[in-house]
């Protein structure tokens, strides 16, 4: 199995070595962060000239996901878009791409700080969406919630003895954090304080890569 | 031929002085378009490479900049600007000098732009920077000559192509400039010099007498140097004796850390007191100032340095270099026994310390060789491409240009001298586009052309290209600092460090340890401690790979007389021979033992690091391959040493030429070797921005890893410019593919493999060698899972 199941407010969940979030009663799959555009952005606004493929592998990896499990419904949990002008500049054959890995199911972007206002492309554009007992949203509700499930921290999390460090799931009794999906993304240490005080005591991190590795978060 | 003024002549006289020949030589020379000077240390180099600029400027006619002084170091500008102050002083020539570098203040250097003194001692960096502004026509009309010090240190790094083609640009903008250079021993004077001369012009070159030959040996110690490591502590009392028969003392590391742990050894036995300092490139301006003023008033007995102490500072007094540690290059080695006594025609004196046993032999093979005459080089080859992409940006801040008018430029510079139109156009291309393939949108535009010529297409963007000029590639560094408001600066240490620290950790830096409280700000906070045995600072620092040349004579001298050698390096030697074999040029041996619960193997190619390194990175992926789960490797100049969790059993399927070729390729591709090229050239050529106008941005998160850049190109661009360059400058530098196949031609075949059941008396070093190499395979994979397994476990989840 490449995922680590474990449960959220009573809600069965599984965290895919993937990055992305799966969870089967709902036949629900949830992807954080995929910063599409974030190379066009940048080019635009006259900073470095990246290399303009990262659009294409991360829906190469989102498309692999959703024809491995057929899910029902997609949650994309904000920052979907590095900012409302790349939702529009994108380029035809990503919106087509996109249109088809959207045909057949539901679709709701969850808006983030970078792609706050409603886009073009199909799909509901919530700021929040309820489902099942959990709640996703992009930033994690200071000081807590219940059943929340939110990205936008990007985190990872590194194995003490290995070093091995990677983009990581964050999760306790109540609240999820997923990590980044995009390709071009970076990630903030698990330990830092901003991320470690939003989780009780106990809590686990779940490594992404091969395989997905769940450690205490320690 | 220029004269000598009488003002100046008179100098000479007043002091009891005449000119040496060589500096006769240049003033009549002085008006050749370039000009080398071969001199040792101590033989007025510096000053006959300003004598010709004294003299024209003695007039008091020339307005404006009339001689840059390039030299690879700050300190260096520094001190030559307080050398040349005196005779200009004394002489009383209206010559104003100043130097500019980043250590100048930007007031001062907004001045110097405005106002340029007619002597500006510079550095390569500081050069770019300052023919990046639109008013570098204006600054540079004026100027007559380029003197080049130290050259030789310039030529073998991207600096010196860097500064090269800022050279072409300053002849561009003032066609009658005349070049100098300067050097110590180099194997190559000729090559120098056609590096020097605008390409194809020829270049004079003058060769002052060599001076005496210089008293070397090794020092004797009491105690034996250690199995490994790099920590001399053995040879304490004998350095601190050498130290109080001298007037001063240099004492060479060749790291940092290696510097720090033996200035604290030093002081702990320093029982007289003597004064005692530490100078290297992790300290804080301010410590390497104090350090460097009381060496100059002669209050210092010794100083434990590094590489920034190495080129010619005019420490007056010096009477004893001490090397510690092996000297990896001859060259090096004969150019730093220069820096001892700055009396022309006396012998310099230098002692060599061994820092384990291997280095014994090495130290060994350099004095024979430095005896001989016989130094080391390596060709160099046609000028990197990612230096060029931005000399390209750096000529688009100044202003719009022409592109074939740019091109000429760059073709009279030495190492682009072969470079094609379409290699050319290429840079240009990756500068103006990015060079995706299909991707040339308006947005996709840095330079764009405007009636003709290439020109910023957001001027914006020139404040970031300066930001990141240069081609020295640091990590990232914190400072660090006391504890409180305005806290002490202490020096920097890399954040990789950094984030290994955790409260109450010590460490060393300047020679104090010193106790970690935190990160403030993205500086290291830190308190006194009253340990007596720290956690070691990591600091970077080069690892130059051992010449061929040398590993050369270090196999001789296994296999030749050993009785120039240490009766416990004959022992060592000896045993080896009992329970191993000795490694030999024509034949690899190869030992296979099981230490620490994991399976090793050691390769002994002789090849140098870098191709040592080349050796483990292959080695590994073919284990992969063949299901040995390598975990990881280490290589040193003489040997590669593989870990695992499978033994290996027989080598010869790991080590055919023709395997080792057919995975070069697809191994090419991805490893951790190729990606930190990529980072470096990417960062080189501009695509990756090191500094951005806001505040630094901290660590890794700010932005994703150039490895993510890398692994996206592979699959979507593999032919990007960016990846060609990586490939030849991975090529060429750290992976050193040639010096392996060299090796496997050399043995042919012939393996000798050794299975022990404990590690071998020449494996030992190894263990302990700092730079190990983790392999991302199924080995480490099935590591992580254990690991995590057992996290769990202990936390009372399953899993």
């Amino acid at each position: 199995m490449n995922a680590h199941a474990f449960t959220l407010a009573g809600c069965a969940l599984e965290a895919r070595s993937s990055g992305a979030l799966w969870i089967p009663s709902e036949r629900l799959l949830c992807v954080s962060d995929l910063h599409l555009g974030k190379s066009e952005r940048m080019a635009r606004r006259g900073g470095a000239l990246l290399p303009p493929y990262e659009t294409e592998e991360t829906l190469a990896r989102l498309e692999a996901e959703i024809s491995a499990l057929l899910p029902r419904v997609v949650v994309c949990l904000g920052d979907s878009f590095d900012d409302p002008g790349a939702a529009f500049a994108m380029p035809e054959v990503v919106r087509m791409r996109l249109q088809a890995i959207q045909a057949g199911r539901r679709w709701v972007w969850i808006e983030g700080n970078h792609d706050p206002g409603p886009m073009e492309l199909g799909g509901a554009h919530l700021a929040e969406l309820s489902v099942g007992g959990l709640v996703f949203r992009h930033i994690a509700a200071a000081p807590s919630a219940t059943g929340e499930v939110s990205g936008h921290y990007h985190p990872k999390h590194r194995l003490p003895r290995s070093g091995t460090s990677r983009p990581a799931f964050l999760y306790d009794e109540t609240r999820l954090i997923l990590p980044a999906f995009g390709a071009y993304t970076g990630g903030l240490r698990s330990d830092t304080p901003v991320l470690r005080n939003l989780f009780a005591p106990r809590a686990f991190a779940v490594l992404t890569g091969p395989r997905a590795l769940a450690v205490p978060l320690g | 031929m220029t004269a000598l003024p009488p003002r100046i002549s008179d100098w000479f006289a007043s002091n009891g002085w005449a000119p040496h020949p060589h500096q006769l030589q240049m003033l009549e020379r002085a008006a050749e378009e370039a000009t080398l000077l071969i001199a040792p240390t101590g033989g007025g180099k510096t000053l006959a490479g300003f004598l010709p600029s004294l003299a024209e400027l003695a007039e008091g006619t020339h307005k404006g900049l009339h001689t840059l002084y390039i030299s690879p170091l700050k300190a260096l500008a520094a001190d030559i600007r307080r050398n040349l102050r005196r005779p200009v002083e004394e002489i009383g020539l209206p010559i104003r000098i100043e130097d500019r570098t980043g250590d100048t203040p930007a007031a001062a250097r907004k001045r110097q732009r405005a106002d340029p003194p007619h002597i500006l001692l510079t550095t390569p960096e500081s050069l770019a920077l300052l023919t990046s502004y639109e008013d570098a026509p204006r600054i540079f009309a004026g100027l007559s000559r380029v003197v080049v010090d130290e050259i030789h240190a310039l030529n073998e790094s991207k600096r010196g192509d860097q500064l090269m083609l800022a050279l072409s640009r300053l002849q561009a903008l003032a066609p009658g400039l005349r070049r100098v250079g300067l050097s110590a021993t180099v194997e190559d004077p000729q090559a120098l010099a056609r590096k020097l001369a605008p390409h194809p012009a020829p270049c004079a070159v003058i060769e002052a007498d060599p001076g005496p030959l210089p008293d070397i040996a090794m020092l004797p110690t009491a105690a034996a140097p250690p199995w490994a490591g790099g920590g001399t502590t053995h040879a304490i009392p004998e350095v601190l004796e050498e130290v109080r028969r001298h007037r001063t003392t240099l004492i060479f590391h060749n790291t940092r850390a290696q510097a720090e742990i033996f200035f604290h050894s030093l002081w702990l036995a320093n029982d007289e007191s003597l004064p005692i300092a530490i100078h290297h490139g992790s300290l804080a301006r301010e410590q390497r100032a104090k350090v460097e003023a009381a060496m100059v008033a002669g209050e210092l007995r010794a100083i434990v340095c590094t590489g920034t102490l190495d080129l010619g500072i005019d420490w007056g007094d010096v009477d004893l270099i001490i090397q510690i540690g092996g000297p990896k290059n001859i060259k090096r080695l004969v150019q730093r026994i220069g820096r001892a006594n700055h009396r022309y025609n006396a012998p310099s004196k230098a002692r060599l310390v061994p820092a384990n046993r291997f280095e014994v032999l090495e130290c060994r093979a350099a004095l024979e060789a430095a005896a001989e005459h016989d130094l080391d080089g390596e060709p160099t080859g046609p000028g990197p491409r990612d230096v060029l992409c931005q000399h390209i940006l750096i000529r688009a801040c100044a202003g719009p240009f022409d592109d074939t008018e740019l091109y000429r430029e760059v073709k009279t510079v030495g190492a682009y001298g072969g470079l094609s139109r379409a290699a050319f156009d290429d840079c240009l291309d990756f500068c103006a586009t990015g060079g995706y393939a299909l991707r040339a949108y308006d947005r996709w535009q840095k330079l764009m052309q405007r009636e003709g010529l290439w020109c910023l297409r957001d001027p914006r963007a020139a404040q970031r290209i300066r930001m990141n000029i240069g081609t020295i590639q640091d990590s990232e560094l914190l400072k660090v600092r006391m504890r409180g408001r305005g806290g002490k600066p202490l020096g920097e240490v890399e954040e990789a460090f950094a984030a290994t620290l955790t409260d109450g950790d010590t460490f060393l830096i300047g020679g104090e340890i010193v106790r970690y409280e935190g990160l403030k700000e993205m500086t290291v906070q830190v308190s006194r401690s009253a340990a007596k045995t720290p956690r070691i600072a990591v600091f970077g620092g080069t690892k130059f790979a051992a010449s061929t040349r040398l590993t050369e004579r270090i196999l001789q001298l296994i296999h030749g007389d050993w009785q120039s050698l240490p009766p416990d390096i004959r022992d060592w030697l000896a045993l080896q021979r009992e329970v191993s074999h000795l490694p030999r040029g024509d034949r690899l041996l190869i030992e296979s033992f099981p230490h620490d619960s994991r399976c090793h193997t050691c390769l002994y190619g002789f090849a140098g690091r870098n191709a040592q390194q080349t050796l483990g990175l292959l080695v590994t992926r073919r284990m992969e391959e063949l299901g040995l789960d390598p975990l990881g490797f280490v290589a040193t100049d003489y040997a590669t040493l593989i870990w695992g969790l499978e033994p290996v059993d027989d080598p010869s399927p790991l080590l055919g030429p023709e395997v080792l070729r057919d995975v070069l390729e697809s191994w090419l591709a991805r490893n951790a070797v190729m990606k930190r090229t990529f980072r470096a050239s990417a960062t080189i050529a501009g695509l990756i921005e090191r500094n951005l106008p806001q505040n630094r941005k901290s660590g890794r998160q700010a932005t994703f890893s150039s490895d993510i850049l890398y692994d996206t190109l592979l699959k979507y661009d593999p032919e990007h410019l960016l990846m060609r360059i990586t490939r030849e400058e991975a090529m060429k530098g750290l992976v050193d593919f040639g010096r392996v196949e060299e090796m496997l031609a050399r043995v042919a075949g012939r393996i000798d493999h050794v299975r022990l059941d404990r590690v071998t008396p020449m494996a030992a070093p190894l263990l302990l060698e700092v730079g190990k190499v983790p392999v991302a395979g199924k080995g480490r994979e099935r590591l992580a899972e254990e690991e995590a397994a057992a996290l769990m476990a202990k936390a009372g989840v399953r899993s």
